[in-house]
């Protein structure tokens, strides 16, 4: 590779066209590759690897494995609680704050994004001090035959927990930017809440919401941290995948840990494909037909 | 009276939008609610159409207090400033929705449809989504859409605002044409006296949350009750005490006056000039081409007055000195506008060919 081939590149803002620098191309362009091939895609496939090394049917045992089923059972559970809870609160905050002009609006706001500041560990450590066998709240639910801490409930909680700016956070923006007067516009011909909701407002954040949908899906499916402090580590009653994985690698079931690892990184990759087609398409619909 | 405000006032936090406005118009009405941004003009719309609702003051439609109305109950037609028009649906279901929502009979719904798309001249349009339209075109549709459920009353924000030049004078003359053939009440916001004189035959002048005025264009022109009118309708050059030019001396002390540019004529010191008396002297500042006069700037004193030249009278030149005869003007007492002549003139300035 001699060949200098120094491009013409057209600088924003200037009059003319100016010589690309070739060696500083290829070096940032090599730089970048080096870090995601040996941080990112190195060691996915360093997992992919040691769960199909040993054969496929070791692989396929250790994920058939009763304890690794209940795991994902209950994965499976806490992602679609998770997605649903935050799609009914994500909206509703979207809608309440773009919509409406209250008290404590700003207040909201902050409080929604508490979960992307604050460590995880914390967000598990505050359901423990709220509803555990010290919490304020013990008593009322224990009494009522309700466990919270060290039981699904919490594990569901302490996920909504950290996934509530997703949804919320992708909508309030494209709200805010549309404006009410198409609703207002609705409303004016007689158009009852449901009817301005899923006629008027709906097709415009039904990307935004899918694609926040997706995400929120990806982070509850791999939390790992404030799960761990409620769940008590109940094997085959309150492990999720990730907090599984942990076990086995402790106990140095390395072979077993990577197969279960693999199906989350495997969800993970089907989840990103799922992203960047939502993404496409959103592109491509808000081309030449709406805008 | 159709559309009657009383005494309706509406404070947002601490800024009161609007201060005990009141005005009343007959059915049939094509009104102008005119004014400068701020001055609360989209405010009144909003308060008839119930998307907002007044502190206190009466709104009465029809002769019925709506006040308490639900906004879809009150019979409205509505054209937001950005036309609001559903951006995922098409033209035809943009129209329909309004009929949809009031259940109306499908077959019905689709004669309506091509009775208005024929109307607004976009028969075949209406597989089209907003997108697909000019602006010109979306405005038709946002106009076809308000009407769709038969309203009583007409409201438009600024209906013009977001149309380049060229479409925006037949645009105006296209709106006056359908709504005074449709016959029905309407009101339209706009910040432009140009296209509120043009357009409406009722003209409500608002300035700081208040009516200044309200009248025909040609009324508001020629009479303005108040400084704000005189100097807001037409062009005009405020001079600050105007007891001082000639023929003015009776104004009162202190007084500001409003100049018209047909209020004054100016002399080449070249031509026979009878009103020696009562013309004060002058120098040209600056002269502009107006197409079919000339625009001029005039030093006289303290203040620049702006005035037209006919081209078939002897040329100016920039610094020659001039004789400048001001026939009348507004003087301004006390939050009224009066119109003065100038005294010196012994028939009051009644040779002059003064019309509007």
């Amino acid at each position: 590779m001699t060949e200098t081939t120094a491009r013409l590149v057209k600088v924003p803002g200037s009059k003319g066209y100016r010589r690309e620098n070739p060696y500083l191309r290829r070096f940032l362009i090599a730089l970048s590759f080096l870090f995601a091939f040996l941080l990112l895609a190195l060691p996915l496939l360093a997992v992919l690897s040691q769960a199909f090394g040993n054969g496929f049917q070791l692989f396929w045992n250790s994920l058939t494995n009763f304890f690794t089923l209940k795991a994902m059972y209950l994965t499976v559970i806490t992602t679609l609680s998770a997605v649903l809870a935050n799609t009914l609160f994500g909206l509703a905050a979207a809608w309440a704050l773009t919509r409406y002009r209250f008290k404590g609006q700003g207040l909201m706001i902050t409080l929604i994004d508490l979960p992307f500041a604050i460590s995880p560990i914390i967000a598990g450590l505050i359901f423990i001090l709220t509803y555990g066998r010290l919490g304020w709240a013990y008593e009322f639910f224990d009494e009522r035959g309700l466990k919270i801490v060290f039981a699904t409930p919490g594990v569901i909680m302490a996920t909504i927990f950290v996934t509530i700016p997703f949804v919320a956070r992708e909508i309030i923006p494209v709200l805010a930017a549309r404006g009410t007067d198409e609703e207002q516009a609705a409303v004016l011909m007689g158009a009852g809440f449901f009817r301005v909701f899923f006629q008027v407002t709906f097709p415009h954040i039904r990307w935004a919401l899918l694609y926040s949908v997706i995400l929120c899906a990806a982070r509850a499916m791999g939390e790992f941290g404030a799960v761990s402090v409620v769940s008590g580590h109940l094997r085959g009653k309150t492990n999720t995948l990730p907090l599984h994985i942990e076990i086995l690698y402790n106990e140095h079931h390395y072979r077993e840990a990577f197969a279960v690892s693999a199906i989350l990184v495997i969800t993970s990759i089907l989840i990103l494909t799922a992203r960047s087609v939502v993404e496409r398409l959103a592109k491509k619909e808000s081309g030449p037909n709406v805008r | 009276m159709f559309v009657e405000l009383k005494d309706v006032s509406k404070t947002f936090g601490q800024f009161q939008a609007s201060k005990s406005v009141s005005f009343a118009l007959r059915q049939g009405a094509l009104a102008a609610l005119l004014g400068p941004s701020g001055s609360g003009k989209t405010t009144i719309l909003r308060m008839i159409a119930g998307l907002e609702s007044p502190d206190s003051g009466d709104i009465i439609l029809d002769g019925q207090r709506v006040n308490n109305l639900e906004p879809s109950k009150r019979g409205i037609g509505f054209v937001f400033q950005s036309y609001a028009l559903f951006r995922y649906m098409t033209v035809y279901d943009n129209i329909a929705f309004g009929l949809k929502a009031q259940k109306t009979p499908k077959a019905k719904i689709k004669d309506r449809i091509q009775e208005l798309l024929t109307l607004i001249g976009l028969e075949g349009l209406g597989g089209r989504y907003p997108a697909q339209l000019s602006g010109g075109q979306k405005q038709r549709v946002a106009f076809a859409r308000a009407l769709a459920p038969s309203p009583r009353i007409l409201l438009l924000d600024e209906p013009f605002a977001a149309i380049d030049a060229k479409v925006r004078r037949e645009l105006r003359s296209w709106l006056r044409r359908m709504i005074s053939q449709l016959k029905i009440t309407s009101v339209f916001v706009t910040h432009d006296q140009a296209e509120a004189i043009e357009v409406a035959d009722q003209i409500i002048v608002t300035n700081q949350g208040r009516v200044e005025q309200t009248g025909p264009p040609i009324e508001l022109y020629r009479s303005p009750a108040t400084p704000f009118v005189a100097q807001f309708i037409g062009e005009s050059t405020l001079a600050p005490n105007c007891q001082n030019l000639i023929g003015f001396e009776k104004a009162p002390p202190g007084a500001h006056g409003a100049i018209r540019p047909e209020f004054v004529h100016l002399y080449s010191l070249k031509e026979d000039f009878q009103f020696g008396q009562s013309a004060q002297d002058g120098r040209i500042e600056s002269l502009a081409f107006r197409g079919n006069e000339l625009e001029v700037s005039v030093r006289v004193g303290e203040i620049s007055i702006v005035t037209g030249y006919s081209l078939e009278r002897p040329p100016l030149a920039v610094g020659d000195p001039v004789k400048v005869l001001i026939y009348r003007l507004y003087a301004f007492d006390q939050g009224q506008a009066v119109l003065m002549a100038n005294s010196r003139l012994a028939n009051g300035g009644a040779g002059y060919n003064f019309h509007i």
